[in-house]
């Protein structure tokens, strides 16, 4: 099929849109392979696609899943929808930046953790939901956190036991 | 996929298809079908595929009965769900201990499983199969009817179960204005939100010249709402079949799939689903022999609210800030690279083959006057059946919360029920007889929406929610109009100094001042709309703001300053629990004796009333 036209940029491969390679695409391509989006490759890019830095900068800080800063090992995202709201997952979150030691849309000092705060990932019928490393974990509470990061309750870190196990229903 | 053929040129190639994959589906009638979307492999549905697939499989079953993973099932709440085919057997909370068993019993003797099946938390009355079920008996399940039958990722299972009839009859048997005219019959209006008629749009594009494109819009940025999600996950191709007859009708010969980046699973569905059609000649170059090409794309969106306005997200599809802009010109005059665009909500287009394979008559016939169809919600919240529901039009609230979610999580009492995300309001008790159509809740104060529904009881503060909301789009302000990116913080500050017991009577008169102003000077929908959730809760829960004004008191016990935590010594045993999971070590005691709490050092973060187990805590 030729509908799907790649181009390549950087050495990455990048889908085309009707109108070529989107600065958005191409964003998205470059922190696919760095986990986050480094000055140097920026500069690079643009010079590639022969258009101004700063309308990559411009896009990079407009949307909320581009990260200039490199990211924590392991990402920690809560979701802060309606449903989790009213459901508690300010709380939740305000455990997790206590228990992890990481302010919201930040990463840990150690780069373990980073945690995001997003509006809505769509699964609201098992609100409050934290999601770490693509795993999601619903119907949280501030206690579960605990559970879920090997930390028992008053703060010290258990030795990692291994298991992925999902939190339970309450 | 073997079976698969080549691509499929004529319309005699196609109903040959049709008919073996009808055959193959009729044969495997006995099968199970686990329920595959986010919100049940949450609870481990992945797992329960898995070891179902290597247990048929040990028992030598695979021939005999088919395992589907299937998209939403619709009773997110009791997940993960399995329900046995033929019979419909419904089953919930499955684990996987209790797999062997369904197999043996079950499928293979038509045994029921009493502890797998739904009790009404209610009435305690169980239910054996699907369709009896109160949560599914009043919906009206036309987009959502195959989500239970269909394994997504299989698009032989779409065409057996009339899948792409409708395009075909589309582009060899009717012109583009005779599809046009079809839509307009059947009165469909747009899903995303603001309700505007479908054919409207298609018309205009349809006489414009030249290069012309089709998006479709699945950057569903409402909280609190997931059915554009759903459909995309369970049923992808009834999405891509409406944007494939849209193209036609509108005489766009380019599409663009835009759907949010925080759907991965979703976006992983519809790239397959777009190579297979694109493999079997439904996408591509002279579509079934019609002369008709079409190609569509995929593009991913990058995390902004705003997005979701046209304008912005054609913006966003060509890889600039999604910031909306002026209208008109209008995005069917001057849309996508200044060429015409039509842009459609995901359900809009789901409709559309429904509409053609039907016939508009018999589409327009469900629904009110004004608002033909169904409508997809995603009821969440403080309800009992939380989940996605497809109803008629102008069914009821108190139908949707109380018959079909089954009323109010913990015998609790109902205050509100917020609809259409940050452009919609909350409604009271006394709104609960309004019929759902569009016109009936715009006129109570909120709006339709996309269709996101979060019923709240009375723990929920209203302040609390003007707060969020407020929050929500101060963070999500494009920045663009002054009033909306300083008048939203300022409300914000407003309505925090009244949840922290600081504001005033004068201070509530200018937050509703600046609504209005914010309501009548922005430039898009969005921020005309981003007042609504405070002027909402003002009208309808003033006297809610007045005892924060006035008494410095939050009723619902949630806004965290006006708010104590105490020990009720005559109940505390002085077990420890609640001192040992205290985050701020604010509660002191001896073992064996009442605890008490220190109030300088208490965060307030409820974890000492949820451990507690003798009733010790009291919250004021």
């Amino acid at each position: 099929m030729k509908t799907i036209n790649k181009e390549t940029v950087l050495g990455l491969e990048i889908s085309r849109g009707p109108n070529g390679v989107s600065v958005i695409t191409l964003l998205q391509a470059i922190q696919e392979k760095y986990n986050y989006l480094p000055e140097k490759v920026l500069k690079r890019a643009a010079k590639e696609m022969d258009i101004p830095l700063i309308d990559l900068y411009s896009v990079a800080t407009f949307y909320k899943s581009f990260s200039l800063v490199p990211r924590g090992k392991h990402e920690v995202v809560t979701c802060s929808g309606t449903a989790c709201h009213v459901r508690g997952s300010e709380k939740v979150t305000e455990e997790i930046t206590r228990t992890l030691g990481v302010d919201k849309d930040s990463t840990s000092k150690d780069g373990e953790y980073s945690l995001k705060c997003v509006n809505c990932v769509g699964a609201c019928a098992l609100a409050p939901l934290v999601i770490v490393d693509g795993q999601y974990h619903g119907h949280m509470t501030p206690l579960k956190v605990h559970r879920l990061f090997n930390y028992d309750q008053s703060g010290e870190k258990i030795v990692a036991s291994g298991t992925d196990e999902k939190v339970n229903r309450s | 996929m073997k079976s698969l053929p080549s691509r499929i040129e004529i319309k005699k190639d196609f109903i040959n298809f049709q008919e073996k994959s009808k055959k193959k589906h009729a044969q495997n009638n006995c099968y199970l079908a686990v329920c595959g979307d986010t919100g049940c492999s949450v609870w481990g549905s992945e797992n329960i595929f898995d070891y179902l697939n290597k247990y048929l499989r040990q028992r030598n079953l695979s021939e005999t009965v088919a395992l589907k993973y299937t998209g939403c099932l619709g009773l997110c709440e009791r997940g993960p769900l399995v329900i046995v085919y033929p019979q419909e057997i419904f089953y919930q909370q499955v684990k996987p201990e209790d797999l062997e068993e369904i197999v043996e019993k079950t499928v293979l003797q038509g045994e029921i499983i009493d502890r797998l099946l739904y009790e009404d938390p209610e009435s305690g009355e169980k239910y054996t199969y699907a369709r009896e079920l109160p949560f599914y008996r009043k919906q009206l399940r036309t987009l959502l009817k195959n989500n239970w039958n269909i394994d997504p990722n299989s698009i032989e299972n779409y065409i057996a179960l009339d899948g792409y009839d409708a395009l075909i009859k589309a582009v060899t048997e009717m012109t583009p204005a005779d599809v046009v005219e079809e839509i307009k019959k059947s009165r469909l209006r747009g899903r995303g939100g603001a309700g505007f008629h479908t054919w409207v749009k298609w018309e205009e594009c349809l006489n414009e010249r030249g290069r012309k494109f089709i998006i479709c819009n699945a950057d569903e940025g409402d909280p609190g709402a997931f059915m554009d999600r759903s459909l995309l996950e369970g049923n992808p191709h009834s999405v891509l079949e409406g944007l494939i007859i849209g193209a036609y009708a509108t005489g766009a010969r380019e599409g663009i799939f835009y759907i949010r980046a925080e759907y991965p699973s979703a976006v992983e569905k519809v790239r397959l689903a777009i190579k297979r059609a694109e493999e079997l000649g439904f996408l591509g170059e002279n579509i079934l022999g019609s002369g008709f090409d079409f190609h569509v794309y995929l593009s991913i969106g990058a995390g902004a609210f705003v997005c979701g306005e046209t304008s912005a997200l054609v913006a966003s599809v060509d890889g600039r800030i999604g910031e909306p802009a002026q209208k008109p010109p209008h995005l069917v005059k001057y849309g996508y690279l200044g060429r015409p665009t039509v842009v459609n909500n995901v359900e809009t287009l789901a409709n559309i083959p429904v509409i053609l394979r039907n016939g508009a008559e018999e589409y327009s016939q469900t629904g009110t006057e004004k608002s033909s169809g169904t409508k997809i919600f995603s009821l969440v919240g403080k309800v009992n059946n939380t989940g996605l529901v497809e109803v008629s039009l102008g069914i009821t609230l108190r139908d949707i919360i109380f018959e079909i979610g089954g009323g109010i999580k913990g015998g609790k009492e109902f205050k509100a029920v917020q609809t259409g995300g940050p452009s919609g309001g909350c409604l009271p008790a006394s709104s609960l007889d309004l019929p759902t159509d569009f016109e009936d809740l715009s006129a109570a104060g909120s709006m339709m929406g996309s269709g996101g529904m979060i019923v709240m009881d009375e723990e929920t503060c209203m302040v609390d929610i003007a707060r969020y909301f407020l929050n929500f789009l101060a963070d999500e302000s494009c920045g663009c109009c002054f009033t909306c990116r300083e008048g939203i913080s300022r409300m914000l500050q407003i309505v925090e100094d009244i949840a922290c017991g600081r504001g005033s009577y004068e201070q509530l008169n200018l937050l509703k001042e600046l609504a209005e102003l914010v309501k009548d000077s922005t430039l898009c929908g969005l921020g005309q709309t981003s007042p609504n959730p405070v002027l909402s809760t003002i009208k309808f829960f003033e006297e809610e703001y007045r005892m924060h004004i006035e008494q410095k008191k939050c009723p619902a016990g949630v806004c965290r300053d006006l708010i104590t935590f105490s020990i009720d010594d005559q109940r505390c045993k002085g077990c420890g629990l609640c001192l040992k999971n205290c985050p701020s070590g604010a509660v002191r005691g001896e073992k064996n004796r009442p605890h008490f709490i220190w109030h300088e050092k208490c965060d307030k973060c409820g974890i000492c009333l949820s451990t507690c187990k003798s009733q010790a805590i009291i919250k004021q």
